[in-house]
């Protein structure tokens, strides 16, 4: 399973068909107290870069893209009654939906693991 | 000699020991007050009935109802089961529904406890950047209770409100004189309200010339009821990006122009307090590809009788008379946002409006419409628009005159720069040396000690008698705290505030613990704002009491 990322921090673990997609670390760091996620429905299609969840802190909304093109297999239900495991767990326990990718070869458009922390450090 | 029988002498303590807490919660005028689901029973609920139709039936009861003074009249009758008993037929109510039980004056102290509890413009300055709160002046609220005035109602002939049209008549001259634009829509009942009429107006000319076209653009920093009204008319929406020195890239701004752009949206002076220089530049590109030029006009209050928008090539900008001409405004609402229209968008302006002929005001509405204003895109409220508003801000403007209201612009602005100027080195200002600041004056976080933030200092603030600034708008400024003072502030006034925000923020700069716990003073300490939106609690439940011990 290998963990891909996006310029606008979204991770993805991919295995196999499926990708798990959540917020980074850093998202969360710069967010603050997560009150409320919205998860796609079971069945979505999404395509690359779509509005595909939102994310609301006390003061603003935010949108998470979609990494890849896909089809939603299942939204975090665990999300709307505890939307503070985006806080305390970014990268595991708060991911927001597994989708079917339709287009593995789009992955290679992401960064890896040290090409993100490359990346957020220059922000 | 006769002795001090009373024994008062008066005799001064030790006034610096610590206080006790007291046994009310209250302190002295500090008063604690519960909810109102907390006081009296539900045994004193207070009902106002209207005057009985069987009131002045029987003797001596002439004074009351049309039967008055019929001595033969019989007196209203107890029902047949006694004095105790109702007439519900069973079907009165067993259970508590659940409404507070106050009595009148139980009623009138709660509201008046918690309206001490208020900030208001009565009070103090009220910062509040891009919301213009600016004293409401006693005169608007003595022109508006004139009883000509309070006592019309909107189905009233025409024959009988005259000088009520006449008044929505003669304010609509003063907006598009102000502005330099020939067209008027008064019934907007708000700033968003106007900007979907200035949409609306904007989509239809577009498909009148067979040419709807699909996005809206709006700049990084414009108020967030720009995007909103844009997706609400259907548009897709998309930023502008802006300059270093806070104002919009025409250079970004005329790339992205095609023939899929509808309008541009455009607050001038924008969020940042920032005049757009550019704004003829802008209008001229936009207009070059086929759109339509929309203005915010929420900070007119900067640039009234100095800059006339229509000369800037403006088609639509509604106008906030609850900030720039002295409206109430926050809580003592309503609103009122007239949107001012150009020549190319006056022919679709909305329904109702007032013209003058030789027989006096008419009230142009769909049955009198007829082929010279065909176009109109319909209506945007059932009557005429905020007619309480409309009296207050007409008498704001002849009270001022046109001289006047220059100078409410040149005092807005010169206020603001004291501000910025005042908080050199203590605040960082992103855009400070953009040139002058209009209305308002924008700060950063920068320079904050470890862990401090903007949030912090506008708690500080309440402590110190304010109600805090705008604060983390607009997004393109990190930590923004965002000042308008008004022109109404006297320097005294300025100097105070000036003096609180710099002892506050020199606080945040130098890691004041207590500053972290601000606000001390206010009736409730730091407000847990996560947990109240997660897990908010919207209504009252009523505590379970414990059941005594067997």
């Amino acid at each position: 399973m290998s963990r891909y990322f996006t310029e606008d921090h979204e991770w993805i673990d991919v295995d196999g068909e499926v990708g798990t997609v959540g917020i980074t670390e850093y998202a969360q760091e710069q967010l603050g107290d997560i009150v409320f996620v919205e998860v796609p429905e079971e069945g979505k299609e999404l395509a690359k870069g779509d509005d595909a969840a939102v994310v609301e802190s006390v003061k603003a909304a935010s949108d998470i893209y979609a990494p890849v093109s896909g089809t939603v297999l299942e939204g975090n239900s665990d999300l709307a009654d505890e939307p503070a495991l985006v806080n305390t767990s970014p990268e595991e326990d708060g991911w927001f939906f597994k989708l079917t990718l339709s287009d593995a070869e789009e992955l290679e458009g992401l960064m890896d693991e040290s090409a993100y922390q490359a990346f957020v450090s220059k922000l | 000699m006769s002795i001090n029988q009373s024994g008062w002498k008066p005799a001064i303590g030790d006034t610096q020991a610590p206080a006790a807490a007291t046994y009310t919660g209250n302190r002295a005028l500090m008063l604690e007050e519960a909810l109102i689901f907390e006081i009296g029973d539900t045994r004193t609920t207070g009902v106002d009935f209207s005057p009985s139709p069987l009131q002045g039936r029987g003797p001596g009861r002439g004074e009351v109802g049309a039967s008055a003074g019929d001595e033969n009249a019989p007196l209203p009758t107890l029902s047949p089961e006694g004095e105790r008993a109702n007439r519900l037929g069973g079907l009165e109510r067993t259970a508590s529904f659940g409404l507070p039980g106050l009595s009148e004056p139980e009623t009138v102290r709660h509201y008046t406890r918690l309206s001490r509890q208020n900030y208001a413009i009565d009070l103090g300055l009220f910062p509040l950047g891009s919301c213009t709160m600016k004293h409401n002046p006693r005169l608007n609220e003595k022109v508006a209770r004139m009883p000509g005035f309070a006592d019309l109602h909107p189905l009233q002939t025409m024959d009988t409100v005259q000088g009520a049209l006449g008044v929505i008549h003669e304010l609509a001259h003063w907006l598009k004189t102000l502005t330099g634009m020939p067209a008027v829509a008064m019934s907007p009942k708000a700033g968003a309200h106007g900007e979907l009429c200035g949409l609306l107006a904007i989509r239809s000319a577009l498909e009148a010339r067979g040419d709807a076209r699909s996005v809206i653009l709006v700049p990084e920093s414009a108020h967030g009821t720009n995007p909103a009204t844009a997706a609400f008319c259907g548009y897709g929406v998309e930023n502008i990006p802006a300059t270093a020195e806070g104002r919009v890239d025409l250079a970004a701004l005329t790339a992205r122009l095609g023939p899929d752009v509808a309008a541009v949206m455009i607050t001038n002076p924008n969020t940042c307090g920032l005049f757009e220089r550019d704004m003829k530049a802008i209008s001229d590109v936009v207009h070059a590809a086929g759109a339509l030029v929309y203005c915010d006009g929420a900070n007119f209050n900067a640039i009234v009788g100095r800059v006339r928008p229509g000369d800037l090539g403006i088609d639509a900008m509604h106008i906030n008379l609850h900030k720039t001409f002295s409206t109430p405004h926050g809580g003592g609402g309503p609103g009122s946002g007239p949107v001012v229209f150009s020549a190319a968008l006056a022919p679709f302006a909305p329904l109702p409006f007032v013209e003058k002929t030789d027989a006096g005001y008419v009230l142009v509405e769909e049955e009198t419409a007829g082929e010279h204003h065909a176009q109109n895109f319909g209506r945007m409220t059932a009557f005429h628009g905020q007619m309480g508003m409309f009296t207050r801000a007409l008498a704001y403007i002849m009270s001022h005159g046109a001289d006047g209201l220059r100078q409410v612009a040149e005092d807005a602005v010169l206020n603001a720069n004291y501000i910025l100027r005042s908080l050199d080195g203590v605040l960082d200002a992103p855009f400070g040396a953009s040139g002058p600041c209009m209305h308002e004056a924008l700060f950063a976080d920068d320079g904050l000690a470890e862990g401090f933030s903007t949030l912090d200092i506008a708690k500080g603030l309440i402590d110190e008698g304010y109600h805090p600034m705008t604060v983390y708008f607009p997004l393109v400024v990190h930590g923004a705290m965002l000042v308008e003072p008004t022109e109404t502030e006297s320097k005294a006034a300025l100097d105070q505030f000036i003096g609180a925000l710099r002892s506050v923020a020199e606080r945040a700069k130098a890691g004041d613990a207590a500053l972290k716990s601000a606000p001390h003073f206010a009736p409730r300490r730091r407000l847990d704002e996560t947990l109240a939106a997660r897990k908010p609690v919207l209504v009252w439940k009523e505590p379970v009491v414990a059941e005594a011990a067997e």
